[in-house]
């Protein structure tokens, strides 16, 4: 494996670890023996087991729910129903997206797997035996599988929960301007068009979801432990939906086995420990199974996508159009930003430059579990980085030019930045050319072209593709970005004690990330202090500054410039404290990291710690004692992450299986705080973009079961299928961000799917081949392979 | 994820466990490796009055040469299989489809024998025994030893002639002086039941003719499906292209494969064509080696 | 009924119905919460613990199987207080992002090293391939489980 060498020096010592420096993980130590402390982990003295009752069917309406047999159970403490809930007015919650959601169902179930009751017991094997006695009468209703169909005229109106309500579309969005569009398309050459769907697929974390709800009788207290990317947030959401007083109620979110968007919403099964914990007095345990994971929580994409690319004989784009419907389940409940219904979809023009662009899309209620996370993903970046680097490479095809050399024919050039997208975004920085060139020498293009042309000579299928993505991440600037008008900026507290260790404290929440660490080495970056002398706190809100948390690749481009400042803004208050110490006067003062010295006496110089220390025992007279501070950052900008993949792949005509030779990553995702890290992330983002690719999705049958409800047949790549992956670097620092630095959690999951399947395709381009729909299936190349036959 | 309650039993001694299974055979299940028993009874699919755990059974774990078989005891783990010299010298169909059972952690755990008698139709096991003309021993405290011919074990999806009363003790294939087999298993990615499997067996005779074939398929009919005209029409010739297409057509045409997420029955139906060729490609390159 | 299992060399005592999965035993009745839960199929491997030395899925067997069995989870790793190297290789390899699927992989790969003291990737990705990642693409999985072999093989 090839990794290039980082860019930038680092300025400060190994030992202080700043940015740059590949820092050992801090929070590595408890995890390697086994002293995580995750969800599941959490014992509370009296606690009980919540085991839910879920809708074997995807639409039905409830005639009645006897929970006598499961309440006579030996151990079964209470058995709850939607309409106990209702009596608390807790039958239904706010969805982030501002729709409902039921919490347990009162008239309908809408969606397989929907949550009906909920039995709470001693033991969790009891709970799960009284579950099994809840004695539930469905009356079957016709189950709309796709959005197509929930848009035909006659179709049965899935929400007539919601007053008035006619059809079975969630919203209709749209982005761009059509005029210009449809202008640009007038004078192309010609018009390549592709229809494809991206699949549901679901983000699947290792940890299920769960909640352990802890309400004081005496108190009021409530003591929520939660599976949360966002604990802040789902902290306001519970206020509003319990109608508990905000101060009242403590999130903590624990050590998290993986998240990537899935953490994100508030689940029903949250809602229903809190009440019961509330009502029962007692601390109630929920944690799914991993079937109810794959059923009921948010799943990610499901967009049926038509793309137009208008392009001139000579090679150069005019303009795009792209029309969508997405399935958004029986509730939408999508995480995003609340002006924009499509997430960030729009940045669908990619890297490339050209005036025109119009996108429209319409979400359709489906009786499929709702969710529409942003899974990996800055709210369907992923969706429509696939859409248009599947659009240019089919675009090159049908021109007789290099994908390669389509893409650089087009791209935005680095003079271009900042650069105004047709679709209202501006992106802050980018050299896409110098990323691809260095994916091509990496795995060396030409030479594969030379072996592709023997290949086809002799019979051999191999393909060779290309994605060379742009992302947006970031969210947001808070004239633009909210959550149920909760602004989305972050924040950092930093204290600096006494003996010069510091304390930071962060709004956002990792999941593996790495934040303990990351965070810590922006501290040393900016005082000196060794990232190892800075402890991290995040995921507790009584002891957090509020925060939307982590999810889009935010905690970086917000949190970590929120970091950044409060360092700084500790520096200014240590510099007035060095004055004092030196007898010098601040503006005399030099800093290199770490330490203030006299400008032209650097014997006369004092350290972060002692300043430290003096803050607390010899502070100027007149000064606020201490050292410490918080900020809250509103991004000016989003960040603009981008790269070149390239994947080679080797494909048995046979069997239609396809197997990847070599997969080269080039990522730019600005300043890298630790390097290490980055490529961490990166890794990860490549395996999901292949298992998206090759394996992993959820589908459903005419009666609307899901196909895909566990491991067996929900597939997450072991190591054996997984590719090797290359990785190679360029750093185009973000100009508006403190450090530099853009966000990388997400550039991979967005960014590989189109490079694998461009792959395959490219190995069938010779026949005709122009599309295959993900997950790209033996069969479905097999089939392909049988349509282009001659 | 959590099963109903059950009784348990571990007995010492074979004969303990054959009491049992006279006594309480229809509520009774045998528990060896577990690795299918208990996913099921998880899900509670699968939820057994009495479990006998033969786990504590001493002197049930071996892989040998007996009699002129290759035999593989009840409690012989599938990675009993994978690394066993016995097995990689005396059946190459065998050894080419152990690597492939379930996963690493599952073969340390999951036992030939069970899989057999468990007859999933998309287990691995079973065709590799189709194959090679394999033989179940059955215990049972009344009736003795039994001895089944494979093909009259397996009788249907998910059942077997075996009795309430007995237990599978071993499993053995016959031995074979020039010959040599494989297993083609077309799976999504590890773990995963196959999409297609095809066991193949080749015997040869001095003349280099075929003197005993085996094919077998998995995952696409209602059991595994023994292909005995294909077999037939391998039998008595020289091996060559021509007659491994022609016995791979009669394959293809044998099954009845379902469409499912896994594929088109079109498309398993052309796999199964597929890997009869090179199975049997792979085998005869064995027996020649 | 009272069983008892040896657990990272301790003999523990205790009284399970019998359908109580191992995994639930050692979590909550012994409060070794480091081996972990994360699928009801047998399908993801982070429940795995090594069961008289080798590596078993502890959610697809009954803790009164384990009777008078030795079992030995994350929390039995250390060898005499330090780390064992492949605690430590994950560690300086970047093996590990959320920790979930760790405890599992480590034990896989400490046996993977005594039994082959010079493991391929080829080796190392077939040993691994019953337990799930769904944070690291496994690169440095296999990083560390090698880096832990030459750790090993410099040592001895």
């Amino acid at each position: 494996m090839t990794t290039t060498q980082h860019h930038h020096a680092p300025i400060t010592t190994p030992e202080v670890g700043g940015i740059g420096h590949n820092v050992r993980r801090i929070e590595d130590d408890r995890f390697i023996q086994g002293a995580g402390n995750y969800l599941d982990d959490i014992v509370l003295p009296r606690m009980l087991h919540m085991v839910l009752v879920r809708s074997p069917l995807a639409h039905a309406t409830i005639n009645s729910i006897d929970t006598s047999a499961a309440e006579a159970l030996d151990g079964v403490v209470a058995v709850v129903t939607g309409e106990m809930l209702a009596g608390y007015n807790l039958a239904w919650m706010p969805t982030l997206s501002g729709d409902t959601q039921a919490v347990l169902a009162t008239d309908k179930v809408r969606f397989q797997g929907q949550e009906v009751a909920a039995v709470i017991a001693t033991d969790p094997y009891v709970a799960r035996d009284g579950a099994e006695l809840v004695m539930v009468d469905y009356e079957p209703l016709d189950a709309i599988v796709n959005p197509m169909q929930g848009l035909e005229p006659d179709a049965p109106i899935i929400r007539d929960d919601l007053e008035d309500k006619a059809d079975n579309v969630a919203y209709e969005w749209e982005a761009g301007d059509a005029g210009a569009t449809a202008e640009a398309f007038a004078t192309a050459d010609r018009v390549v068009t592709i229809e494809t769907h991206y699949p549901r697929s679901h983000p699947s974390p290792l940890e299920t979801c769960g909640v352990v709800a802890d309400v004081s009788p005496v108190t009021g207290q409530a003591t929520i432990y939660m599976t949360s990317q966002a604990p802040h947030a789902h902290r306001t959401v519970f206020a509003l939906v319990a109608g508990l007083p905000e101060h009242n109620i403590r999130i903590i979110s624990p050590d998290v086995g993986g998240g990537f968007g899935n953490k994100v919403p508030v689940y029903p099964g949250y809602v229903v420990a809190t009440a019961a914990s509330l009502v029962l007095g007692a601390p109630v345990k929920w944690v799914e199974t991993r079937t109810e994971n794959l059923i009921s929580t948010g799943f990610a994409r499901d967009y049926y996508m038509k793309g137009e690319l208008a392009v001139t004989a000579e090679g150069k784009i005019l303009g795009l159009r792209v029309d969508m419907v997405s399935d958004q389940g029986a509730f939408y409940a999508d995480a995003q930003p609340t002006k924009t219904r499509a997430g960030l979809f729009h940045i669908v023009t990619g890297s490339y430059d050209y005036p025109a662009a119009h996108v429209t899309t319409k979400g359709v209620y489906t009786n499929k579990a709702p969710g529409g996370v942003a899974y990996r993903c800055s709210f369907r970046v992923t969706e429509a980085s696939f859409l248009i680097e599947r659009l240019v490479q089919n675009a090159a095809y049908e021109l007789g030019m290099d994908p390669a050399e389509f893409r650089k024919r087009n791209f935005i050039q680095p003079d271009q930045f900042p650069y105004h997208s047709p679709t209202g975004f501006v992106y802050d920085s980018g050299d896409y050319e110098t990323a691809l060139d260095m994916a091509m020498d990496m795995i060396g293009y030409e030479k594969l072209r030379a072996e592709q042309a023997r290949a086809r000579a002799e019979g051999r299928l191999m393909g060779i593709g290309i994605a060379s993505f742009t992302e947006v991440v970031g969210a947001g600037p808070s004239g633009e970005y909210d959550i149920l008008g909760l602004k989305m900026f972050d924040s950092a507290e930093l204290r600096v004690h006494p003996t010069g260790k510091a304390i930071l404290k962060l709004g956002v929440k990792t999941q593996g990330q790495g934040h303990e660490t990351t965070f810590a080495q922006i501290v040393a970056e900016e005082l000196g202090i060794p990232a190892t002398d800075v402890k991290v706190v995040h995921g507790d809100t009584d002891n957090t500054p509020y925060g939307l948390g982590t999810y889009a690749s935010r905690s970086t481009p917000t949190a970590g410039a929120a970091t950044s400042m409060v360092s700084r803004k500790l520096r200014s208050k240590a510099r007035e404290i060095a004055a004092h110490l030196l007898e010098a006067s601040p503006e005399d003062l030099e800093w290199e990291v770490g330490a203030f010295h006299v400008r032209g006496s650097p014997e006369s110089s004092v350290t972060i710690q002692e300043v430290a220390f003096a803050a607390y025992t010899n502070h100027p007279p007149g000064m606020e004692a201490g050292l410490e501070g918080v900020h809250y950052y509103d991004p000016p900008n989003m960040t603009y992450p981008f790269g070149s993949y390239i994947v080679v792949v080797d494909l048995d005509s046979g069997t239609g299986e396809w197997k990847v030779r070599r997969m080269v990553a080039v990522d730019d995702c600005g300043v890298r705080i630790n390097p290490m890290i980055v490529d961490g992330q990166i890794h990860g983002g490549l395996a999901e973009g292949f298992a998206m690719s090759n394996m992993q999705w959820i589908t459903f049958d005419e009666a609307g079961n899901c196909i895909g409800s566990n491991f067996m047949d929900y597939l997450v790549p072991t190591a054996w299928e997984t590719p090797r992956f290359e990785l190679g670097e360029t750093v185009t620092p973000s100009p508006h961000h403190p450090i530099g630095a853009k966000g990388v959690g997400e550039s991979a999951t967005v960014g590989s799917p189109a490079a694998y399947v461009n792959a395959v395709i490219d190995a069938l381009a010779h026949i005709g081949v122009r599309n295959i729909d993900m997950p790209v299936l033996p069969d479905r190349v097999w089939q392909a392979i049988r349509d282009h036959a001659e | 994820m959590y099963p109903r309650a059950f009784d348990y039993v571990a007995p010492e001694t074979k004969q303990e466990v054959l009491d049992i299974l006279a006594e309480r055979g229809g509520e009774v299940k045998v528990l060896a490796g577990g690795q299918s028993l208990i996913p099921m009874m998880k899900l509670r699919f699968a939820s057994p009055g009495t479990l006998v755990d033969i786990n504590r059974l001493s002197g049930l774990d071996s892989i040998d040469i007996q009699n002129g078989h290759l035999r593989v005891q009840a409690l012989a783990r599938h990675s009993d299989v994978v690394r066993s010299d016995v097995v990689a010298a005396e059946n190459d169909a065998m050894a080419s489809a152990a690597p492939w059972i379930a996963d690493p952690l599952v073969r340390n755990l999951g036992t030939l024998c069970g899989s057999v008698a468990h007859h999933d139709p998309e287990g691995d096991w079973a065709s590799v025994m189709l194959a090679c003309d394999a033989e179940v021993v059955a215990e049972s405290r009344d009736g003795g030893e039994r001895v089944i011919p494979i093909a009259g074990f397996l009788v249907d999806m998910f059942t077997t002639s075996l009795q309430p009363t007995e237990l599978v003790t071993e499993v053995r294939v016959p031995r074979y002086r020039r010959g040599g087999g494989n297993y083609q298993k077309l799976e999504r990615k590890i773990g995963d039941y196959a999409t297609v499997g095809v066991a193949t067996h080749l015997e040869l005779d001095d003349a280099g003719s075929i003197s005993n074939a085996g094919i077998a398929l998995t995952s696409v009919y209602a059991h595994n499906l023994k292909v005995t005209d294909a077999e037939q029409a391998l039998v008595g010739n020289a091996p060559s292209v021509e007659l491994f297409a022609e016995a791979a057509r009669i394959a293809a045409a044998a099954c009845d494969p379902t469409s499912d997420v896994r594929g088109s029955a079109e498309y398993k139906r052309d796999v199964v064509r597929v890997f009869t060729e090179r199975g049997l490609t792979a085998s005869l390159a064995a027996a020649q080696g | 009924m009272e069983i008892t299992i040896s657990v990272n060399g301790t003999d523990n005592t205790v009284d399970v119905e019998p359908r109580m999965l191992l995994v639930d035993v050692l979590r909550t009745r012994l409060g070794l919460t480091g081996t972990h839960i994360g699928c009801d199929t047998t399908s993801c491997g982070v429940c795995t613990v090594l069961l008289d030395g080798t590596p078993v899925k502890s959610c697809t067997l009954f803790a009164v199987q384990a009777d008078g069995r030795a079992v030995k989870t994350v929390e039995g790793l250390k060898q005499n207080g330090d780390l064992h190297p492949i605690q430590a290789a994950f560690k300086e390899a970047h093996g590990l992002q959320c920790g979930y699927c760790t405890p599992a992989m480590m034990l896989v790969g400490s046996v993977l090293i005594e039994e082959n003291p010079d493991p391929s990737e080829d080796d190392i990705r077939w040993a691994i391939s019953g337990n799930l990642c769904r944070c690291t693409g496994y690169i440095n999985i296999v990083k560390a489980i090698r880096l832990a072999a030459e750790t090993v093989a410099a040592s001895s």
